[in-house]
């Protein structure tokens, strides 16, 4: 790997733990509210500093210098010399905030100015109680210059007595080492003082007896001299006096590279104007490099960071991969029937190891939910402080992995959903109260497997949804007809109608009904779906169903004459066998269907692909009666197959996009399956567009 | 002979940087992500030098240094800390422990490497 490649990759993982860092302090600062003990806030500061460390290290200066008032708060926190107030925590959550910005901006190459640093830099001072930064970070570096500056003129050299502890050695100081390095200031004259020698007999020769007088001639200042020894001051006796005249005349020259541009230098420090290494950035900015959205710096879509055990399994199957090839092998070299067995023993071998390196290799995209949890206990903190509310938020299942990509759409959903639930769904402390509960609202996040899917649940123990008055709404708004009456279920549906709300003031956190139509959209994108249950006066339930992964569909194998198709397993709600009683044609060549009181449009296959079936009467197929954002159609097939998993190949990077077709799947004899999607279908066969598509290419 | 040096660092990227740092300029590095595995690498492998974080969880930096100490076998080993503060405590309560010396972050390559240098 080239060097700036390597840069590039240890730059990105500091990157990344900027982000985990800010997201281990904002979790800490949530639950210092609560009690402030001492680990909690140990670990807020350590991930500070590790950030201001960092930051300093690859040279992004405004960052370290940011954090360094942050750092200094919270080590006043942690020592105990400053009160954990909810004040000083809201400026602790701003700064956060402002250090995310700074680090998102630097990841995107930007100039690292955050509008709000300046105002968090303020209120951080006014706690601390001194100067904003950049004065203090002077002052701070010029407070750990202890030694004084050197007086005038400059003294011809140093007499140096330094008389070590007897301990010298045993944290592997070697005075010889000592003397090396002043001989590069000048001229060493070096006398050892051997009054402490004890007899041989007695001696311990791991401790140190010798004590040097030391000359040293050349324009030298102390703090030159004094940061030599600087790692053995503590527990030795040094006692440096200026040498007078002796070498004026012949002042040794001095090494430029330790003076150059410091007229004072400064021990232990490097001068603080001076970029701490110069970080190598690209010429040209790697495609695709916008600025991430605040608040996500982690999501980088180029790159996954997988849990070294997952690595480990692919290796092993790998292994275990090139022992089945080579006992396969085998066979081509010598076929013998008589070793037929152990033929068919390889196959079983090869059959499993495929299957586990499948499943190895998409548990490398699998992601922990915790990365999409983590966001909501300041999410809920905050909105719980700005509504009145009194909220618990309760994570469960965080460890439940899923699909990246999965796991990143799913984020802006969930927080919609949190949100209404705050807004809409808890009650104030009050109406709890007064409702015979506790004034402390429950909001559970819960994550499960179900099946070969994912179900992710916001719940709370809210007022539950008012059916009367989203009943009333949608009548309103001409959703519902008058004389029909909705099942429950059928209105908990109206609320992901576009546009839809009831809340009856329009505040900054909800009720502009843009949303739940979205999150709806958002989630049947991913091939999942959203299903809300509610109990008045007890809460209600939002529970999203998700596919594992979306490069594997869980399929279902239609037959239409010759063709195969498949189609997602989640839309199909059953497959009945019609009596052609129960279909009706409308207007001539629209039919339906009737199925429990519901009519359902048909969709003949075999017409829309232009393919003879086995058979046009539909009594005489199969219904699949299909879901899709709450609508339904009945699909009409000659009959069902097999079920199985399904690796889906996209049209449009092998073909080109054809409306109604999520892509393409191959048979294990080469063949072709078409992948039937479901939404589009629906969505077209709806609109009213003409049911015969061209198909043909 | 090839020196190795022992990084200890929870931070990767300041790992990464140490040690991308050292390879370059001819050492081997080993890396650890706490004072526990350090202090367990070094129950079994001796290095030429440790470089040590001071800050870290599980095991702190000073700690790490006194836990070498007692090993038979690093008794002699230069064992460096990484601070970042001019913090005098820890450069105190480090050297208590036994370390040789330390170096304040941030530091340019050049400075850690001539540190290195200085102690080996």
């Amino acid at each position: 790997m080239s060097v700036d490649l390597e840069m590039e990759e240890i730059l990105k993982v500091f990157f990344e733990e900027c982000a985990e860092g800010l997201q281990a302090m904002e979790t800490g600062l949530l639950t210092l509210d609560a009690s402030a003990d001492r680990d909690t806030i140990d670990a807020i500061f350590r991930a500070a500093h590790s950030i201001k460390g960092g930051a300093g290290m690859f040279g992004f200066m405004e960052i370290s210098q940011f954090t360094h008032a942050v750092e200094t708060l919270l080590d006043q926190m942690r020592n105990g010399s400053r009160a954990v107030t909810p004040d000083a925590v809201q400026v602790l959550f701003q700064s956060i905030d402002v250090m995310r910005e700074m680090t998102v901006l630097a990841e995107a190459r930007q100039p690292i100015v955050s509008a709000h640093a300046d105002a968090v830099s303020t209120l951080l001072a006014q706690i601390l109680g001194r100067e904003p930064p950049g004065a203090a970070a002077v002052t701070t570096h010029t407070a750990a210059a202890a030694p004084p500056p050197p007086r005038e003129p400059e003294p011809a050299g140093w007499r140096i007595d330094f008389k070590p502890h007897t301990s010298l050695f045993k944290t592997c100081n070697d005075p010889l080492r000592i003397f090396r390095e002043l001989e590069t200031l000048g001229p060493l004259r070096a006398v050892a003082d051997v009054a402490q020698l004890p007899p041989l007999a007695a001696m311990d020769p791991t401790l140190c007896y010798l004590a040097w007088n030391l000359d040293l001639t050349g324009s030298v200042l102390q703090p030159q001299v004094a940061e030599i020894f600087e790692w053995v001051d503590a527990d030795s006796a040094i006692a440096y006096r200026p040498l007078v005249g002796a070498g004026e005349d012949e002042p040794a020259p001095l090494p430029p590279a330790r003076l150059a541009g410091t007229p004072v230098p400064v021990i232990g420090v490097p001068a603080p104007t001076v970029p701490a290494m110069v970080v190598p950035v690209a010429a040209a900015a790697p495609s695709g490099a916008a600025a991430p959205a605040a608040g996500r710096p982690a999501a980088d879509a180029g790159s996954i960071r997988v849990a070294t055990e997952k690595v480990d399994a692919l290796i092993n199957l790998v292994g275990e991969l090139v022992i089945t090839q080579s006992m396969l092998g085998r066979f081509s070299e010598h076929y013998d029937p008589e070793n037929l067995e152990s033929l068919r023993r390889g196959l079983t071998h090869l059959t499993r190891n495929t299957r586990d390196l499948q499943e190895s290799v998409l548990k490398i995209r699998m992601l922990p939910i915790s990365f999409s949890f983590n966001r909501f206990p300041r999410l809920v903190h905050e909105l719980s402080r700005k509504l009145g509310k009194k909220v618990e938020l309760q994570l469960n299942g965080e460890n439940t992995e899923l699909d990246k990509i999965v796991l990143e759409k799913i984020g802006d959903p969930l927080v919609h959903l949190v949100r209404n639930s705050l807004d809409h769904g808890l009650e104030t402390p009050a109406a709890r109260l007064a409702a015979g509960k506790s004034d402390t609202g429950l909001l559970e996040l819960n994550a499960f497997h179900e099946g070969g899917s994912v179900i992710i649940e916001v719940k709370d123990d809210g007022a539950g949804l008012n059916t009367a008055r989203i009943l009333a709404k949608a009548r309103e708004r001409g959703l519902v007809e008058p004389d029909v009456t909705p099942t429950n279920e059928q209105i908990y549906n109206l609320i992901f109608a576009a546009g839809f709300s009831t809340a009856e003031t329009v505040s900054d956190v909800s009720g502009r009904g843009v949303g739940m139509d979205v999150v709806r959209r958002n989630i049947n994108d991913l091939g999942g779906h959203v299903q809300v249950s509610s109990t008045a006066g007890r809460g209600s339930t939002i529970r999203i169903r998700l596919p594992l992964t979306l490069a594997i569909l869980e399929g279902q194998m239609l037959r239409v004459g010759p063709e195969t198709y498949v189609i997602s397993l989640v839309s199909i709600v059953e497959t009945v066998q019609p009596r052609q009683a129960h279909v009706q044609s409308i207007s001539g060549r629209a039919e339906v269907f009737k199925h429990r009181d519901e009519y359902l449009p048909i969709i003949r296959l075999h017409e829309l692909f232009g393919i003879e079936p086995d058979h046009r009467e539909i009594s005489k197929g199969l219904l699949v009666v299909a879901e899709s954002d709450g609508k339904r159609v009945a699909i009409l097939v000659d009959e069902l197959l097999a079920q199985q998993q399904v690796v889906i190949k996209s049209l449009d990077t092998n073909f080109r996009h054809v409306p109604g077709l999520a892509g393409a799947t191959i048979h294990g004899d080469g063949r072709v399956a078409l992948i039937l999607d479901v939404p589009s279908l629906i969505g077209k066969f709806l609109e009213g567009a003409s049911p015969q598509v061209d198909y043909a290419a | 002979m090839t020196t190795t040096i022992l990084a200890v660092d929870d931070s990767a990227s300041m790992r990464q940087m140490v040690s991308f740092t050292l390879r370059h300029a001819g050492y081997e590095v080993v890396e650890a992500v706490d004072g526990v595995e350090a202090l367990e690498y070094a129950r079994g492998n001796v290095v030429n030098l440790v470089l040590t974080d001071v800050n870290m969880p599980k095991m702190d930096g000073i700690t790490l240094v006194r836990e070498l100490r007692r090993l038979e076998s690093y008794r002699y080993v230069p064992l460096l800390m990484l601070t970042t503060e001019a913090g005098q405590e820890k450069k105190l309560e480090g050297r208590k422990a036994g370390a040789t010396g330390w170096l304040v972050k941030p530091f340019n390559p050049d400075k850690l490497l001539a540190t290195i240098a200085k102690v080996l």
